[in-house]
């Protein structure tokens, strides 16, 4: 019997001819991250491990570890500084030499590092401290996000427990008109499927339109796998993947793909052709619908950022709509990593957003997960290229966000409302 | 840890997430005292003084969806939650209650919702995978773990697991 792309990795890592799904398989991991939320937690239960008589002085392989600021930098209270603080002597400790500081050279969300930065590589098995870690998937490694305990006992073994997920193939067909982003197929995707229609399961994205994506659209539909509940989002490499890569690394690696007679436990095909741009509605990513069907609803800020939509492209669909234009509400724009934010100035984009009355801050995760920088008050309405939107995500718990693509986001920011963005294109 | 009993927090609402369980902010605090504090605020600003030891709670399906935040079971836990009942759990909550230890996840009929009240005392079995609802005097199985659960959660947590 074939095996998909996830099953043939599992059954490398786990030293297997075959597995299936439900197999449960002790996988050994070939990369790990952890940021300055998902650090801190993993170094609290290496110290609950040290009052248990567990002492770690070294780690299983330091040189497969990286680590990330993202999340409350730059340092939003004395608590966060102190975390950073606390990740650096760790990653000093621990002898990681991969550790991307905010403030000294590259630095940036760490999905958007994992791709960026060409960490991790097409047939790999890459565990993060992060529910995103879905997005590497994109690149053709199987990628999957994982708590403190799970990554802290990965840094001291090597190697973790999976159970093989089943495969769901999405294929997405057609010629994809120029106002569709990736963004707007995945949220038709979660509206279809909700947020738990992948639930322990990997979510294989397929079909013509996919093939001509470029690797950072690609990113978007694999990132947002983690919003159906998925176990990881997955694409098998192509010659996009490795000219992407090429520019990136010169580590070597092998790609997998799956057989032609694996076995996918559902299918489902869209048609990118006749779809319209797609918003998700407040209180959760499923809650979609087309932007038309809202059109005109007020919004108070836009946020285009975070690890889904804050990628060059991103910047470059929303640059696309705001030029020449002055935006009517608040809005931020925060490149996902530092040199995504040097690209833009050099293709002039940063200067757009300026002269449209944008502001451009630094790479943080920030107000995406509520943590600072921007959050929203009570009643407050946000429209934002980032991927949750359950009470209190980005603010205040009475506070309203929208899900969109950086194209339908940049629309509401000249118009102060919710619009299609074929009107401003 | 094979039979536990406890006092029923009914919460029959779908997709609790994460950012529920415990909001954003609150990423940054490590101290699992301070985290309790903080359990489920973004649904119930008073949960945490209505939790005794030992108690357990009754959602809808897909209860803890979202983020990898191990916040969220350190948090459940540290104000006395030990077991969720709920008829699905989101993948990287159900790893982080199980491998860390903190809760047991278990999964159940989504038409028990309705034969189990808020404040019920139930007797959690895994011997024979059943819960009795001792306000009701009534029985329910429940899902069996499966085999590396199982070892898991009798282990008492991923450290303690040998293969």
């Amino acid at each position: 019997m074939g095996m998909t792309i996830t099953e043939k990795i599992l059954a490398r890592a786990s030293d297997k001819k075959s597995v299936q799904p439900d197999d449960v398989v002790i996988a050994t991991i070939d990369k790990v991250m952890v940021h300055d939320v998902s650090g801190p937690g993993v170094i609290k239960v290496f110290s609950e491990w040290e009052k248990k008589g567990i002492i770690l002085d070294h780690i299983w392989d330091p040189d497969r570890v990286w680590i990330s600021e993202d999340h409350f930098v730059p340092a939003s209270d004395r608590i966060s500084a102190n975390n950073i603080t606390l990740l650096t002597n760790w990653t000093k400790k621990y002898n990681i030499k991969k550790h991307f500081k905010y403030g000294l050279g590259q630095y940036g969300i760490c999905h958007t590092l994992s791709h960026e930065e060409g960490l991790v590589l097409p047939g790999e098995l890459y565990v993060g401290g992060d529910s995103h870690t879905n997005t590497t998937g994109a690149m053709g490694s199987l990628a999957v996000g994982l708590g403190h305990t799970d990554i802290a006992y990965v840094l001291m073994n090597g190697k973790i427990w999976f159970k093989v997920p089943e495969t769901i193939l999405f294929k997405i067909n057609g010629d994809k008109p120029e106002y569709i982003m990736a963004k707007d197929i995945i949220l038709k995707i979660i509206g279809d499927i909700g947020t738990d229609g992948a639930n322990y399961k990997a979510m294989q994205f397929t079909g013509e339109a996919v093939d001509k994506m470029s690797m950072e659209e690609r990113l978007t539909l694999t990132n947002m796998s983690t919003e159906a509940g998925a176990k990881n989002g997955i694409i098998e490499p192509d010659e996009i993947t490795f000219d992407y890569l090429r520019t990136r690394t010169d580590k070597e690696f092998l790609p997998v793909k799956g057989d032609f007679d694996a076995i996918y436990s559902d299918t489902f095909t869209y048609d990118t052709e006749n779809l319209e741009p797609v918003i998700a509605k407040p209180f959760s990513p499923e809650n979609t619908c087309a932007v038309g069907d809202i059109e005109g609803r007020a919004i108070d800020k836009a946020y285009i950022g975070s690890c889904t939509g804050a990628k060059l492209e991103d910047l470059r669909m929303a640059a696309k709509i705001l030029k020449g234009k002055h935006v009517k509400i608040r809005t931020e724009v925060l490149p996902a990593a530092q040199s995504i934010y040097l690209k833009a100035i050099k293709e002039g984009l940063v200067t757009i957003f300026l002269e449209a009355g944008v502001v451009v801050g630094p790479p943080t995760c920030g107000a995406c997960c509520g943590a600072h920088m921007g959050v929203l008050a009570k009643d407050e309405i946000c429209i934002s290229t980032t991927n949750r939107n359950f009470p209190g995500r980005m603010g205040h718990v009475e506070s309203q966000t929208y899900l969109a693509s950086p194209l339908v986001v940049a629309a509401a920011a000249v118009n102060g409302k919710i619009t299609d963005p074929r009107n401003e294109m | 840890m094979n039979r536990l009993k406890g006092k029923i927090h009914k919460y029959n609402r779908d997709n609790i997430d994460t950012d529920v369980i415990i909001p954003g902010p609150y990423l940054k605090i490590h101290d699992h005292k301070e985290l309790g504090k903080h359990a489920m605020e973004g649904l119930d600003p008073n949960f945490s003084e209505k939790i005794c030891e030992g108690d357990f709670l009754l959602t809808g399906k897909n209860f803890g969806c979202g983020s990898s935040r191990e916040h969220a079971p350190i948090a459940l836990h540290q104000v006395g939650i030990r077991a969720i009942l709920s008829p699905s759990f989101a993948r990287i909550f159900y790893r982080n209650a199980v491998d860390g230890g903190y809760l047991l996840p278990i999964e159940i009929d989504p038409a028990l919702i309705e034969k189990i009240s808020d404040k019920d005392e139930i007797e959690i079995d895994l011997n024979t995978n059943t819960i009795i609802n001792i306000t009701s005097s009534e029985k329910f199985n429940i899902k069996p773990f499966p085999e590396i659960i199982s070892k898991i959660v009798k282990a008492g947590g991923l450290l303690y697991f040998k293969e």
